[in-house]
């Protein structure tokens, strides 16, 4: 988290340089991850099923970067930029994706099961609305210990036609508890898209919050310094006992639902434009001036990260197969 | 020794547990100032107040979920279902959330929840508010699953579900919270997984649950008439299951009969069943008799409803069919 030194000196809308320059890493390294997940699963040598969320890394840094180590988040299916930026090392996730004993979660959660619960990330879900009940009562758990600590959970807009997204918000603000609802507004539920899945035009989902009296707070998902700046605002909120806030993010998913998805449902140009105008990294890039030697830079770094995050986990211990049963009960 | 009914022994281990434990919360529709539709948590509320005794919105899922949250939180959340029926609205919360966290985190999560809930027939509901779901739990690996029949065993085995680190779903029968028992001067914990023997019997081992277990203790008694002894245990805990007990009483046996109030078909009595024949094949002198609810949504008229749900005499038919085998 900004300090309030970092925050008062820095220019513009209250982001330090250095700060922004951070998260530019930061997104540069969860992209570069993911498109590494792509290529190793087309390899043959990533299990499972698995979505990225290229495109939507301003959401997850920006949020992560505004919450202390000790909050909480509950993750989704597209869950490898909320574990990065919540302060998994790579490794670590990565390992879980090739199923090893040095993953996040020994190889027991794959990729839409990322925990990592000594960095406070309790667990991405592979139900869509599944996590947000839990973090109500994570909130409320703090709520009623005193604990200065807020409970966040992420969900796409498809999650806000679940039922535990009703009752989740519904409770979070009758018992004003400090959760905040990271709504990853893409406009898709898989092929679906908003048009046929919402009720209310894509950039008004935020209206939600209203029906539950809940505070709303809004931002550009495609803007990591708005994105961070946001969830200060939502932070405080909750942490002042003023309840939960909705933190509607709209933002865009520059890729398939899943990795391999052909995408037929989607329109070429329309998604050709989307990559070319909405790509968080490059936005930001241009804004900080990231010339390319300085970029080819980073990027080289970045990209050793994730080769030696994969050499980590094919180095990996595959677990003992009747370890099945290790953890079922406490 | 004290006597208590079933439902204050219910009230006791609560009282107990959040008069000793600041972790320790409930929360559910209608649980305060009203006491819960069964008026089990009837008191609660003026001795805890409403921070700890919680009245909760009609949200099911959110009860259970954000309990599950505030459990893995270190808190030990007691969430009360009104009618197990409901636990169908909840399921997904309870199979995929609350059963799976610790798998799936790779055993960094644990989840100290305790679901309580009542069912059962015997007064005319209808269809949706007596059934009895039990079998659908214990097929859940990470779930644990109580069922108490009496008030001794209802106190001390709700005390082991709260300080059980996993969630256990803990059922209560609608018809049993005025029974009375005797209960110890203090609570005694009853561990998870332990079988209680209510009678010992040489002819006949009838395996009961619930409200089945006070109906083959009549049965028993009416057989007892016959000269046919019967021995009654009631496993308490369904899931761990204590399987040694049973099985050691039906080798002694050599018979047996299987008791729910839930409907026969992959009840169970199907699951005993199977692990009794596998463990006593050559000890068994008869087939396993099951007895159960006919397969039907329970209807309301209550001559059909009395007919659909099993009592002493099914007991007592099913002890003699399996001695007549000879
Ligand atoms: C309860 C449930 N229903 C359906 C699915 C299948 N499914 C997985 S992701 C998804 C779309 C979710 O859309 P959204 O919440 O907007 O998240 P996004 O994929 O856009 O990040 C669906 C339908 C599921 N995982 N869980
Ligand atoms: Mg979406």
């Amino acid at each position: 988290m900004a300090t309030v030194e970092e925050r008062a000196e820095s220019g513009g809308r209250g982001v330090s340089e250095a700060m922004l320059r951070g998260f530019f890493r930061e997104m540069l390294l969860i992209r570069r991850f993911e498109e590494k997940v792509e290529d190793r699963f087309r390899a043959g040598e990533l299990p499972g099923f698995l979505h990225v969320a290229i495109g939507q890394e301003a959401t997850a840094t920006g949020v992560c970067a505004a919450l202390a180590r000790e909050d909480v988040i509950a993750s989704t299916h597209r869950a490898h930029g909320h574990a990065i930026a919540k302060g998994t090392p790579v490794e670590r996730i990565m390992a879980e994706l090739y199923g090893k004993v040095e993953g996040c979660s020994k190889g027991y959660g794959g990729s839409m099961h990322l925990y990592d619960v000594e960095v406070g990330n309790l667990g991405a879900n592979a139900v869509v609305g599944g996590g947000l009940p839990g973090i109500v009562g994570a909130a409320l758990a703090f709520k009623m210990r005193g604990e200065k600590r807020v409970a966040v959970a992420f969900f796409g807009d498809g999650a806000t036609n679940t039922g535990t997204f009703h009752e989740s918000m519904n409770l979070a603000q009758l018992w004003t508890v400090p959760a905040i609802f990271v709504l990853e507004n893409n406009g898709w539920a898989e092929s679906t898209p908003a048009s046929q899945q919402l009720p209310l035009p894509v950039e008004e989902l935020g209206k939600r919050a209203a029906a539950y009296g809940m505070k709303l707070i809004e931002a550009d998902g495609q803007d990591v310094e708005a994105v961070y700046l946001a969830t200060l605002a939502a932070r405080e909120h909750a942490l002042a006992g003023k309840g939960p806030v909705l933190l509607h993010l709209r933002t865009h998913r520059l890729t398939g639902h899943f990795v391999g998805d052909p995408q037929v449902y989607r329109d070429k140009d329309e998604l050709k434009e989307e990559r070319e105008t909405k790509d968080p990294i490059r936005l930001l890039g241009a804004r900080l001036e990231i010339g390319e030697d300085e970029f080819s830079t980073i990027d080289g770094e970045l990209t050793a990260e994730v080769e030696a995050a994969v050499e980590f986990a094919k180095a990996g211990t595959d677990p003992k197969p009747e370890d099945a049963l290790k953890y079922v009960y406490a | 020794m004290p006597e208590l009914t079933y439902r204050e022994a219910v009230r006791d281990a609560l009282g107990k547990a959040l008069r000793e434990d600041d972790s320790v919360f409930i929360m559910g529709e209608d649980i305060a100032e009203m006491g819960g539709s069964m008026a089990v948590t009837q008191g609660l509320l003026d001795e805890f107040g409403p921070t700890r005794v919680r009245n909760t919105p009609i949200s099911e899922m959110a009860i259970v979920g954000s309990g599950i949250g505030a459990a893995i939180q270190g808190m030990r959340p007691i969430v009360e279902i009104m009618y197990e029926d409901f636990l169908t609205i909840s399921m997904e919360q309870l199979v995929n959330q609350a059963a799976k966290h610790r798998t799936m985190s790779g055993g960094q999560i644990s989840v100290p929840l305790t679901i309580r809930t009542q069912g059962g027939a015997g007064w005319s509901p209808g269809a949706q508010h007596a059934q009895q779901l039990e079998a659908w739990f214990v097929h859940v690996p990470g779930l644990k699953v109580v069922f108490a029949s009496t008030p001794e065993d209802a106190r001390g085995l709700l005390w082991s579900a709260i300080y059980d680190d996993n969630p256990t779903v803990f059922f209560e029968h609608r018809t049993l919270y005025s029974i009375k028992g005797e209960v110890s001067d203090e609570l005694q914990p009853i561990p998870l997984g332990k079988a209680r023997i209510h009678r010992e019997g040489s002819d006949v081992t009838v395996v009961a649950t619930g409200r089945l277990v006070h109906e083959s203790l009549q049965a028993a008694e009416e057989a007892e008439k016959d000269g046919i002894s019967v021995e009654v245990v009631d496993p308490r805990t369904l899931l761990p299951l204590d399987e040694q007990t049973i099985v050691e009483s039906v080798k002694k046996t050599a018979r047996c009969v299987t008791a729910h109030e839930a409907v026969t078909r992959g009840g169970f009595g199907a699951e005993l069943a199977a692990v009794i024949q596998h463990a006593a094949f050559d000890w068994l002198d008869a087939p396993i008799e099951r007895v159960g609810a006919a397969f039907a949504p329970l209807a309301f008229a209550p001559g059909m409803e009395q007919w659909a749900v099993p009592h002493a005499d099914d007991v007592l038919e099913a002890i003699r069919r399996t001695v007549a085998r000879g």
